[in-house]
């Protein structure tokens, strides 16, 4: 996608002096201003740019809470409480970042469905997509754990649970458990080690998304038909074009984190966690953050044993696997065709695994006994069979429609139906 | 002195603020009949249950081929003990139970006193316990743990 060679003329003196020395203007000028990008990009493309914004935020929103935070078991809850209370605009500090997390996800979860839609993960994009998968595998990692530290009875709880996963591994998992927690049970040497790795782990996190974006500007990015640059007219540059679309999709989504961050701070948290944690007392009804939810209802679908797999094990690796599966899409998929307008079928199995995503989350909220049980199990097949059935199957059999022959007959196209259904025209 | 480097002893200071409590003893002489105690042990909870005539007749009611795990997980007994009700509980005091209160699918704390079997329900992910606390519904794969423990005299049990 890149040509290789860069059109940047340092004009000034000591421009043309950093340019011989650290080309670092370069490099900004060659990705984020003459970096061509598909002309017909929509909205959905927005997502990157909100996701690396969030993450931005989260990290500075963080590191001013980590300043105010106590990370023992005997002040973690009051220390939160301090900040909600006392610290200068610290309810603001934590209602941007409690609620940043929720809108990270919203953010992430269009994005791979946007990814899913339009068929970003196809060749060259493969390992564009692994990296995806792994930002959002090290997204979770930092979302628990960070759920742990204002030390309430569902950070307690959770942090048990999601820990004694780790138990249903055989041989070594008790092992693992145990340095996981650095004892019995969660205490305080979790709380430390957590708090240790919620600081670092967002590094690393702008670590596989500097990769990722890289990956991105090698192979050029995929647009709405799936159809490859082909030449000059299918592109234009990234500044001010994406530039300004980004930002506004980034404004737009502002609003939206901005209304819960101000109004409704606690809309997507739970009550329980204004209890201080009570290792002796587990609430009545213990449920993940929202975003966690549909994961969860996969986790519970799996009550029964399977040859020499009891529940248990079997619960926890149906959970991973519903984020594993993901990694392996690329080589799943079989269709020719990569964007789901040109795919009929596709498009419909597509809404239905939406759809069905979102009613695992439902079912992840209710407690795990009777129907529920069973819709999850239908569900938890569903989500499965979307990515190891019908993603096979489907390329070898379905007619896709007919592709236009380049990005830029597909807008004319498209600009020319617009203009003769006009009535003024 | 042992040295300090040696991984075992590593192993055994991360563990030590909770390792330090590494046994409690308690009263059971004033446990009345459908009554219970619960210690800390570990950082878990351990509950020291009087049973009932009810629940004891539940309790050996119960065969083993309707047990979900038939070992009895009693770490005072061989590992591959029968789940039978008199290995759950204490030799010749059957009314007696002790036991760690700790789900054994993902850790939560059962709630007492519940569900279809008389004896503990989880609220997590709804296991049901019986009065012996052996899993008899749900997710978890195993027996509720019988804690290693002793009568240091007629009325006082030692866990740990």
């Amino acid at each position: 996608m890149s040509d290789g060679h860069s059109t940047y003329k340092p004009t000034t003196g000591i421009g043309r002096w950093f340019d011989t020395r650290l080309p670092l203007p370069r490099l900004v000028h060659s990705s984020f201003i003459v970096y061509p990008v598909p002309r017909n990009l929509n909205y959905a493309y927005t997502f990157g740019g909100i996701l690396t914004i969030m993450l931005a935020s989260q990290i500075i929103s963080g590191v001013v809470l980590a300043m105010h935070y106590a990370p023992d078991t005997g002040l973690a809850f009051n220390s939160v409480e301090t900040i909600t209370r006392d610290v200068n605009s610290g309810w603001l500090l934590r209602s941007l970042h409690a609620n940043g997390a929720s809108f990270f996800f919203i953010a992430v979860y269009i994005h791979i469905c946007r990814g899913l839609y339009y068929g970003s993960y196809k060749s060259p994009r493969e390992f564009l997509w692994v990296l995806g998968c792994t930002n959002l595998l090290v997204m979770m990692a930092t979302a628990f754990i960070g759920y742990v530290l204002p030390w309430g009875q569902m950070s307690f709880w959770g942090a048990t649970v999601i820990t004694s996963f780790f138990s249903a591994i055989p041989v070594v998992g008790d092992w693992i458990q145990h340095l996981l927690l650095g004892g019995f049970g969660v205490s305080n040497p979790t709380l430390n080690r957590f708090f240790a790795l919620h600081y670092l782990l967002p590094f690393l996190l702008v670590g596989v998304v500097t990769l990722h974006i890289w990956a991105l500007h090698v192979v050029g990015q995929n647009n709405p038909t799936g159809i490859e640059v082909k030449s000059k007219t299918d592109v234009v540059d990234f500044t001010p074009y994406a530039t300004v679309k980004d930002a506004v999709g980034i404004v737009a989504f502002l609003f939206f984190f901005a209304y819960f961050v101000f109004y409704l701070p606690n809309f997507l948290g739970h009550p329980d966690n204004y209890t201080v944690a009570n290792p002796l007392k587990t609430p009545a009804h213990i449920v993940p953050e929202w975003y966690f939810l549909p994961f969860y209802a996969i986790l519970r679908a799996i009550t029964f044993n399977v040859g020499p797999i009891d529940s248990k094990l079997g619960g926890v690796l149906a959970m991973f696997s519903s984020i594993a599966v993901l990694f392996l899409v690329p080589w799943l998929d079989s269709s020719k065709v990569r964007s789901a307008v040109y795919r009929p079928w596709y498009r419909v199995f597509f809404w239905i695994f939406v759809a069905n995503a979102l009613f695992l989350g439902w079912l992840g909220s209710q407690p795990a006994e009777g129907t529920y049980v069973t819709m999850s199990q239908l569900a938890t097949f569903y989500y499965f069979a979307f990515f190891l059935i019908v993603m096979p199957l489907l390329g070898l059999i379905e007619t896709p429609r007919p592709l236009p022959r380049s990005i830029t007959e597909a807008v004319l196209e498209k600009n020319a139906s617009r203009s003769k259904a006009d009535t003024h025209d | 002195m042992t040295n300090p480097r040696k991984p075992e002893r590593r192993a055994a200071e991360l563990a030590s603020p909770v390792e330090a409590f590494a046994s409690v003893e308690v009263d059971v002489s004033s446990l009345m009949p459908g009554t219970s105690v619960v210690l800390q042990w570990r950082g878990k909870p351990v509950v020291v249950r009087h049973r009932t005539r009810q629940e004891m007749e539940d309790g050996e009611a119960a065969s083993l081929a309707v047990l979900k795990d038939p070992i009895a997980r009693n770490a005072n007994l061989p590992a591959d003990a029968p789940a039978t009700d008199a290995n759950r509980t204490i030799p010749g005091q059957k009314a007696l139970l002790v036991m760690v209160q700790v789900c054994t699918h993902l850790g939560c704390i059962p709630l007492g006193q519940d569900g279809d079997f008389g004896g503990w329900l989880c609220p997590c992910h709804g296991s049901q316990y019986d009065s012996a606390g052996r899993i008899r519904k749900g997710p978890a794969p195993e027996n509720m743990a019988v804690p290693v423990f002793q009568f240091v005299s007629d009325t006082r049990i030692r866990i740990g």
